[in-house]
């Protein structure tokens, strides 16, 4: 399983936190902290993977975001590429040619998104638009809401 | 009180400031806003405020006064309230907060809430973060909606199954009855989530485990399906169907073909075929040939499908793509233990690794070429690790020095080459070795008495050459201590000697002692091995004037060795050659262990003013000794059956040419006479010959030994063309019922004798004489021979050792029958 995933901005900023195991505020700036220490300093053309305490550290780079996420030995460093892919054409999709602005402007739909994609750890649903109908779903539900409010729900 | 300010409005805010402070101004503004918005328990913008209160939780801000306003949100029954509130738990709450239980009877009723998203939302949460006692008291619900036909539920219910039984394992049960036909799912994500779910329940239950196996077959169908099936837009990556699901099954097959032959042999063709079908030009191909590749290696595949397994981790190893040839060296450093012939394949490919920029890649690539390195290969791989030495990172020269010292200690090919090795690694990564390489390599060294010349030659012209690194300095200054004799009368037989002076051997000496760069413990290897030369060179005036000279020096251990040493020039003078005379051979106990010579600056400590040592032994001590002992005294040579340094350890148990290695002296000794014979098997027999016949070289056979079932005939020839030479064929027969396995046989003659015992023609010597085992004897110079046995075996599971002697064998034509 996945223990956690983590999207930075090359200056370090933190744009999304995700955890799969119950860690401490401490521990979790700690992690933060280290993630982004290593990832940036890596060279250009180097591998993708890294080793990191007892966790296989596998991160990969989509313009000025690097999306990071640590695996336990036995799961497939080339399938979490593959992973980190989907959920950034799932944004993609959802958002339509995304940026980090639409991440930093609408985190907690990246999250939403996330949950549609990934749960404990682990894939959720291998089919992209499956997740898109969910989103556009629940969307569809909160503009009920808007609506019948008659004022933006946040 | 005006509306609070929109959550992209404070987003645009907050990043506008120019400064941290600035920053956090704006923040501790806008929360104490909010603080007193959630005061007034205001509902319409309760999930407004929680969701700026997120943003600013991301960006490091503390948010834990939110935690109770997120549990009020997800009470709420607005749609938008509970995504927020959800998102908010899973952020701000963990199971170390007591309030997070009060989120149990919500979670519980949105879970049988009439909209299934809503209980996706509780379902989510719950599989992310649901403590124990959340899931102890949720775990019916989950089960319930396992059951349900709703694909999006029923998904969303299995992943958080997994959560449930990480949590809590006992209630893995509880699940069972649902998993039944969660695999006849058509349904892609419930497929893949169920898959999880069995792998996870297998994993952590054998009695799951082989009650699963019988899912082998469909598991079996379903990837063949996805294999076989034209183009699905719905799953398709790259022209592959569904990889993540493909990966999962094989994951799984994986687990069941474990140990399980039947299951192996179902899985064998599906596994063939994705590992030749695969499209490997995509990162997704790769990815699932690097999963079949581990499955391939764990379960009890044919061999012919291993080979396939490993060349495709070969060709992996010759791709472009950085990850996968990372990916290729992990595996092969796990598959190395077991199918190490087929990675010795590999291997140039391997060590060109070594020199990849990746570092990741390097490290991998380092540890497989130390895993890779055996008695056949070591010069080679050796000269591609010390270059690798050379010209790596500092944050492996530890580690790569380390793995050097043990790949030398094992298969070195001559111990000129050990040395060599070792003090290549102390010249090029010196400081980075370990403590205990030190007294290793002196042990070593003067374990390789016939090297000592050569080695304190090397060591004293690398000395001129660098004195920074510590560990080369203390092993050299140790040296020159002790051989420093021989460095000075130039000896030397490996290479050209030097022409090296007492006084110039000083005076690196005493530069040592004065340099800034030499550590406390430098100096003081260099002040005893100065003092040691004053028992070896002739000028000792010079010494004295340099120990005096120290007795007053501010670092106390030195001081303390220099007074010692004083006192023993002034009063112990007639002490001082034997205390400071050549070390003795050190015994190690172990490789890696402390060895006993921990205090192996290899100095004398004065002050305890000990008697002479032993004389110095010049022959290897091991098994040896044993034999020695027996045969009472040192008038025997052992016939030494280890794998000594010197010889390649390729095959185990091969013996030493005894005429070549041992120093035997010149000068035959006299022939043992009759009173200082140790008393035979059988004494007083009459010499009468059974054979007088010199010239037909037919001695009849005799049986050396017969104890336990375990009988040893000699059968004796002459050989051509040297009359001189005798050539005795042990038979060892076995009459019991078991094997005796692990049988070696070892000899002893006295010194006149000289003895060769080739490979035995195995080491098993069958039960109920089916078979015997046959070994040969040569013995140069053959009188009178009595030789001393020594049989060691593994009978019935327990090791079995004996001893025995044989009469005096007339070889030469009479003999004596026992």
């Amino acid at each position: 399983m996945m223990h956690f995933l983590l999207l930075f901005s090359r200056q370090g900023k933190l744009r999304l936190q995700k955890w799969f195991t119950p860690v401490t505020d401490r521990e979790k700036k700690k992690v933060i902290r280290d993630m982004t220490a290593m990832v940036l300093a890596r060279p250009a053309r180097s591998s993708n993977f890294l080793q990191w305490r007892d966790l296989k550290i596998v991160y990969k780079r989509y313009a000025s975001l690097y999306f990071c996420t640590g695996l336990e030995d036995q799961d497939n460093e080339l399938l979490a590429l593959e992973v980190l892919h989907r959920y950034v054409e799932l944004l993609d999709k959802y958002f339509g040619n995304v940026c980090e602005l639409d991440i930093i402007f609408n985190f907690e739909k990246a999250y939403f998104i996330l949950d549609e994609f990934l749960m404990g750890g682990e894939i959720l649903e291998t089919s992209k638009e499956v997740v898109g109908v969910s989103m556009e779903a629940g969307d569809i539900l909160q503009e009920t809401m808007e609506e019948y409010m008659s004022k933006p729900a946040y | 009180m005006p509306a609070p300010i929109r959550l992209r409005e404070l987003i645009r805010t907050i990043r506008t400031a120019r400064t941290q402070a600035e920053e956090r101004e704006m923040i501790q503004k806008e929360c104490a806003a909010i603080r007193s918005s959630f005061r007034e328990e205001d509902n319409t913008y309760r999930c407004r405020n929680v969701a700026k209160l997120l943003y600013m939780h991301m960006l490091g801000y503390p948010a834990h006064f939110g935690q109770l306003e997120c549990l009020k949100l997800i009470a709420s029954q607005k749609f938008t309230d509970k995504r927020i509130g959800y998102l908010g738990a899973m952020l701000l709450l963990d199971e170390r907060q007591d309030v997070h239980l009060l989120m149990t009877n919500c979670i519980k009723n949105d879970l049988n809430h009439s909209t299934q998203y809503v209980q996706g939302l509780a379902l989510c949460t719950l599989g992310c973060m649901g403590s124990s006692e959340m899931c102890r008291d949720l775990a019916g619900e989950v089960e319930k909606l396992l059951k349900t036909s709703n694909s999006y539920l029923r998904k969303k219910a299995a992943l958080c199954a997994v959560h449930v039984i990480r949590k809590v394992p006992e209630l893995m049960e509880m699940f069972l009855p649902a998993t039944k036909n969660l695999l006849s799912e058509k349904n892609h994500g419930v497929l893949h989530t169920s898959v999880v779910l069995l792998t996870e329940m297998c994993e952590r239950s054998p009695d799951m485990l082989a009650h699963f196996r019988k899912l082998v077959p469909q598991l079996v169908r379903i990837l063949k399906n996805l294999i076989m099936s034209g183009y699905s837009p719905e799953h398709d990556v790259s022209g592959i169907s569904d990889p993540f699901l493909q990966v999962r099954i094989l994951r799984l097959l994986r687990i069941l073909g474990k140990s399980d032959d039947d299951s192996s042999e179902a899985m064998n063709d599906i596994l063939a075929q994705v590992a030749t079908n695969t499209e490997t030009s995509k990162n997704v191909g790769n990815a699932i040939l690097y999963e079949t590749v581990l499955t391939i290696m764990d379960i009890k595949s044919e061999s012919g499908l291993r080979v396939l397994a490993i060349n495709i981790l070969g060709r992996f190893l010759l791709n472009n793509d950085k990850n996968i040839r990372y990916v290729a060296l992990t595996s092969l450093l796990k598959t190395v233990q077991t199918d190490h012939n087929a990675v010795q394949r590999h291997r140039s490919t391997i060590v060109d690794c070594l020199k990849d920029l990746d570092v990741s890649i390097k490290r991998r690539a380092m540890e497989l070429s130390f895993a890779l390195v055996n008695g056949n290969n070591i010069r080679g791989m050796m000269k591609e690790l010390l270059y690798f030495l050379d010209s790596c990172d500092p944050e492996f020269k530890a580690d790569c020095a380390s793995g050097v010292f043990l790949a030398a200690e094992k298969y070195a090919p001559s111990k000129r080459w050990h040395i060599d090795t070792i003090m290549r690694v102390l010249t090029t990564a010196g400081s980075y070795v370990r403590d205990d390489s030190v007294p290793n390599l002196i042990q070593l060294i003067t374990n390789s008495v016939e090297m000592h010349a050569y080695t304190v030659q090397r060591l004293y012209k690398a000395l001129l050459d660098d004195i920074s690194q510590q560990p080369l300095v203390q092993v050299a200054s140790w040296c020159i201590g002790e051989y420093g004799d021989l460095l000075v009368s130039g000896q030397c037989e490996e290479e050209e000697p030097i022409q090296v002076t007492e006084d110039e051997v000083l005076d690196v000496l005493e530069g040592l002692l004065v340099s800034n760069l030499s550590t406390p413990v430098t100096r003081g290897y260099s002040l005893t091995a100065i003092m040691k030369l004053s028992t070896r060179f002739s000028g000792v005036n010079r010494i004295k004037k340099v120990v005096s000279v120290y007795g007053s020096s501010i670092d106390v251990e030195l001081q303390q060795r220099a007074v010692e040493y004083n006192a023993l020039f002034k009063k112990y003078d007639h002490m001082r050659p034997a205390l400071l005379e050549r070390m003795p051979i050190m015994e190690k106990t172990a490789t890696n262990g402390p060895t006993e010579i921990i205090q192996t600056n290899g100095e004398t400590e004065p002050s305890a003013v000990e008697p002479k040592h032993p004389p110095p032994v010049t022959q290897p001590a091991n098994q040896a000794n044993d034999l020695l002992d027996l045969l009472g005294g040192n008038d025997v040579v052992p016939v030494i059956q280890t794998t000594m340094p010197t010889k390649p350890a390729s095959a185990g148990g091969e013996l030493l040419d005894l005429l070549g290695d041992l120093s035997l002296t010149g000068a035959p000794a006299p022939a043992p006479a009759p009173s200082s014979q140790p008393p035979f098997l059988l004494d007083g027999l009459s010499s009468q010959p059974l054979f007088n016949d010199i010239a037909a070289a037919a001695i009849p056979p005799m049986t050396a030994y017969n104890k336990n079932g375990l009988k040893i005939d000699f059968t004796f020839e002459r050989a051509n063309p040297n009359p001189n030479i005798a050539v005795i064929t042990i038979h060892a027969s076995n009459s019991t019922e078991a094997d005796m396995t692990d049988f070696v046989f070892q000899a002893a003659v006295p010194k006149t004798f000289q003895l060769q015992l080739l490979s035995p023609s195995s080491n098993v010597v069958p039960a109920l004489n089916q078979g015997s085992v046959t070994q040969v004897i040569r013995v140069l110079n053959p009188q009178k021979l009595r030789m001393r046995i020594k049989l060691t075996y593994t009978h019935k599971g327990s090791p079995v050792q004996d001893l025995a002697e044989t009469a005096a064998l007339e070889l030469h034509g009479k003999q004596q029958s026992i």
